[in-house]
């Protein structure tokens, strides 16, 4: 496919769908949050798989996340991530600078209690993909001034 | 850095794998939520029908393609440059209907069904329906009712995918005088 419009138009159907079953109210944010990051997942996950068919073994951790913010962000936003930072202690923060889920939202603080919405679905994303390569984590993403996001990675010791 | 040199070449490729797996994921949470196929095939629908509103001003600005003078030319023309530039693949024309208002795009591989098996207990889900949707949406933007369908499917054991488009009317235009 030549192009990413397809991706992002989908994504907006599927937070509009989630969120307004929630309307009728059987559900509560949580749960959509939840449901978002489970789909998330399971997309990660075969994305990954498929990424990292004809790759060499990884050495270690952070040559996963290494992978994760180069190959896997380059596949799925068409950029790198622009920061990454780590307490050696299996705490990583992702920083995207120009997130582009968020880019055509809003460079302000319009929209700012929309956000989370919007990372839900990437934050499994990068739960998926990490826990194919044998790395269970739990990711929770922040934004401060859109359309600049960090993703928190904390992995989880086995 | 040494394992990131074969890869550029398909990134292309893993984009549309990103929107089929995601695709998957959305048409496993519907049906997850309804009971019934027809209602996943309708929510289907609409939700192509809401991508297609939108997606055809991102079409026509990107494509500078003006208005079509018939129906046949808006065949060749989401064939040959909707489907090419959304999906990476282009359909064939085909089975035109003596009044010319009727025809059929042949897909040889569908993106969106990649990765999909249907199981035995989904026999009735049109899998795809969201491309319906968008056809039908984006041909409304432009003053144009279609009823779009599903006539094959090789999911269910079809040999090609056949999506049937039939002209219904033109939506009169409701602009202002000397609006154009």
């Amino acid at each position: 496919m030549a192009d990413e419009a397809p991706f992002q138009f989908l994504h907006n159907e599927v937070l509009q769908y989630i969120y307004k079953s929630a309307e009728n109210g059987e559900t509560d944010n949580g749960r959509n949050i939840a449901k978002l990051e489970n789909m998330g997942f399971r997309v990660g996950q075969g994305l990954m798989e498929r990424l990292t068919k004809d790759t060499a073994r990884f050495k270690d951790e952070l040559d996963i996340m290494k992978f994760v913010c180069k190959d896997f962000w380059t596949c799925v936003f068409k950029k790198q991530i622009d920061n990454l930072r780590t307490n050696h202690q299996g705490i990583y923060v992702l920083q995207d600078n120009k997130f582009r889920l968020l880019s055509q939202l809003s460079a302000g603080k319009q929209y700012l209690e929309q956000a989370p919405k919007y990372l839900a679905f990437t934050c499994g994303l990068v739960r998926g993909a990490l826990s194919n390569l044998g790395v269970k984590s739990i990711v929770t993403a922040e934004v401060s001034v859109m359309p600049a996001c960090k993703f928190q990675i904390m992995i989880q010791k086995m | 850095m040494s394992r990131q040199s074969n890869r550029t070449t398909d990134s292309k490729k893993m984009n549309s794998e990103l929107f089929t797996l995601t695709y998957g994921a959305l048409v496993t949470q519907l049906c997850k939520d309804y009971e019934n196929d027809e209602e996943v095939n309708k929510q289907l629908d609409k939700m192509g029908y809401n991508i297609g509103v939108r997606l055809i001003e991102d079409f026509l600005a990107r494509s500078s393609i003006g208005r079509c003078q018939d129906f046949r030319e808006t065949a060749d023309v989401i064939a040959k440059v909707a489907f090419k530039m959304y999906l990476g693949i282009t359909p064939s024309v085909t089975n035109w209907s003596p009044a010319g208002d009727e025809f059929s795009l042949i897909l040889e591989n569908n993106p969106l069904v990649d990765f999909v098996e249907l199981p035995d207990n989904h026999s009735t889900l049109v899998y795809s329906s969201l491309l319906c949707g968008v056809l039908r949406g984006a041909l409304e933007m432009v003053q144009m009712a279609v009823d779009v369908r599903f006539a094959q499917d090789t999911l269910r054991g079809d040999s090609v995918t056949e999506i049937r488009m039939k002209f219904i009317k033109r939506i009169e235009e409701n602009l202002p005088a000397g609006d154009e």
